[in-house]
């Protein structure tokens, strides 16, 4: 990484937002640059001196009150004496049905819902790769590089196809952390478009159709094949990314 | 009729105390949102009870697991409506080139004013940034937001607040450059 580069992140390392790999570069750079290094040095010591400094400001007391009361008059008033409606340790039964309902509902939306927030990293991976101008570690359009260049790098090999022919050209992989572990990103391109395909062991799973889930703009497809997890995101339309999806599932 | 109307409030009563108990909570980094956006106490208050108001309104479409950037969003809005009436936020930019120069000045020998007007020092310069640099520093290290949360609020993608907060903390380096920042950090 060069000074250049450095200037460029240094603030979303300072604030814990680059990802793992970028990280660990950024670090190695600082370890053999003093001039980045006192940059970093200087904006820590800014940024403790603005979170010392500057004074939380919290609500003052009887705001919420107020708002209470305020949100109350919005709602309409209750009419006059109505004909079954329930005492309030009726009320209290009612709750409690409700918050079991609520809770078994959570439990049982519980995996679902790890897998929401899973999107969302994979999202957040998509954008970052494309924000930090770092998309490929390993920039390479050929698959028999990319594929052995993961060899060390993560405990599995994820498979590596080449769609050229069909326009959806590979440029690269690259080691992204997802999940809370490394993860393989391999990085293919339609006209203008980039897409991110993420691949990582999920012995538990078994084969699953694909799935589509729409997040922040970005289309995401998710399927599970022969023990892996496989995410593909974009802002392809999405027609064209399950082209996609339909050639990587054909290897 | 009476006995849909009845109903029709217990869902209204219902949905105002899920209101109450997902948004009612964030209301401390609403207020302190509105006050250093708006910089004064009066107007921080209205500000909040406006945006809670619309916010209640809105909130039947409000689906996601995390309520503070989705409020703060709209306290944001609110809070440029109101500067936008008020037209006080082209102010900041002038009042900033003055703040160093003034207050070193004044500065006491003695430690402990020293200490305290080095606070106020910090405080100043983070008011005197632009409205759009002084949201990210606030959200960003008062709040501990994410690059991503910030985006939400500002409506911008996270790129732009990348490198917004890039440029807010050289302005304040620059506001702040006669004091020594390494000195306080140790």
């Amino acid at each position: 990484m060069i000074c250049r580069e450095v200037e460029e992140l240094i603030h979303a390392y300072s604030d814990g937002e680059l990802d793992l790999v970028r990280s660990l570069e950024i670090e190695r750079h600082f370890q053999d640059c003093p001039a980045c290094s006192g940059l970093l040095e200087r904006i820590r010591a800014l940024r403790f001196a603005v979170s010392k400094s500057t004074p939380y400001y919290p609500a003052p007391a009887g705001l919420e009150a107020r708002l209470r009361s305020r949100l109350r008059e919005g709602a309409p008033v209750k009419p006059q004496a109505p004909r079954r409606m329930l005492h309030s340790w009726q009320w209290a039964g009612v709750a409690a049905a409700v918050l079991i309902a609520a809770v078994s509902v959570g439990l049982l939306m519980r995996r679902p819902a790890t897998t929401d927030l899973l999107a969302r990293e994979v999202v957040a991976g998509h954008v970052r790769s494309m924000m930090a101008s770092h998309l490929t570690d390993v920039p390479s359009t050929d698959q028999h590089t990319v594929k052995p260049w993961f060899n060390g790098r993560l405990d599995f090999s994820p498979t590596v196809g080449d769609f050229r022919a069909q326009d959806f050209p590979l440029t690269g992989g690259r080691l992204d952390y997802l999940g809370n572990r490394p993860v393989a990103a391999l990085v293919y391109r339609r006209r203008q478009h980039v897409i991110n395909l993420f691949i990582w062991p999920a012995s538990a799973q078994p084969d699953s159709n694909v799935v589509q889930r729409d997040i922040q703009g970005y289309h995401l497809l998710q399927w599970n094949k022969s023990g892996m997890a496989y995410w593909a995101v974009s802002d392809l339309n999405a027609a064209e990314l399950y082209q996609f999806a339909g050639l990587v599932r054909t290897l | 009729m009476e006995g849909y109307r009845s109903s029709w409030n217990r869902v209204q009563k219902s949905e105002l105390a899920r209101f109450e108990q997902t948004v009612l909570p964030h209301l401390d980094a609403a207020y302190n949102l509105a006050r250093w956006l708006t910089g004064t106490v009066h107007d921080a208050e209205d500000v909040v009870q406006e945006s809670y108001l619309r916010a209640v309104k809105f909130f039947s479409g409000f689906h996601g697991e995390n309520a503070r950037p989705w409020l703060l969003a709209i306290v944001r809005n609110t809070c440029y409506t109101w500067l936008r009436r008020n037209r006080m936020d082209d102010q900041s930019v002038e009042l900033g080139e003055t703040v160093q120069v003034a207050d070193t000045q004044s500065a006491s020998p003695e430690a402990v004013l020293l200490a305290a007007s080095r606070r106020e020092l910090v405080r100043q310069a983070v008011e005197a940034l632009p409205v759009d640099f002084r949201e990210v520093i606030v959200l960003r290290e008062l709040e501990g937001m994410s690059y991503k949360e910030i985006a939400e609020i500002a409506g911008v993608p996270i790129g732009t607040i990348m490198s917004r907060l890039a440029r807010a903390r050289a302005r304040l380096q620059k506001l702040l450059s006669e004091l020594d920042l390494t000195e306080a950090h140790a």
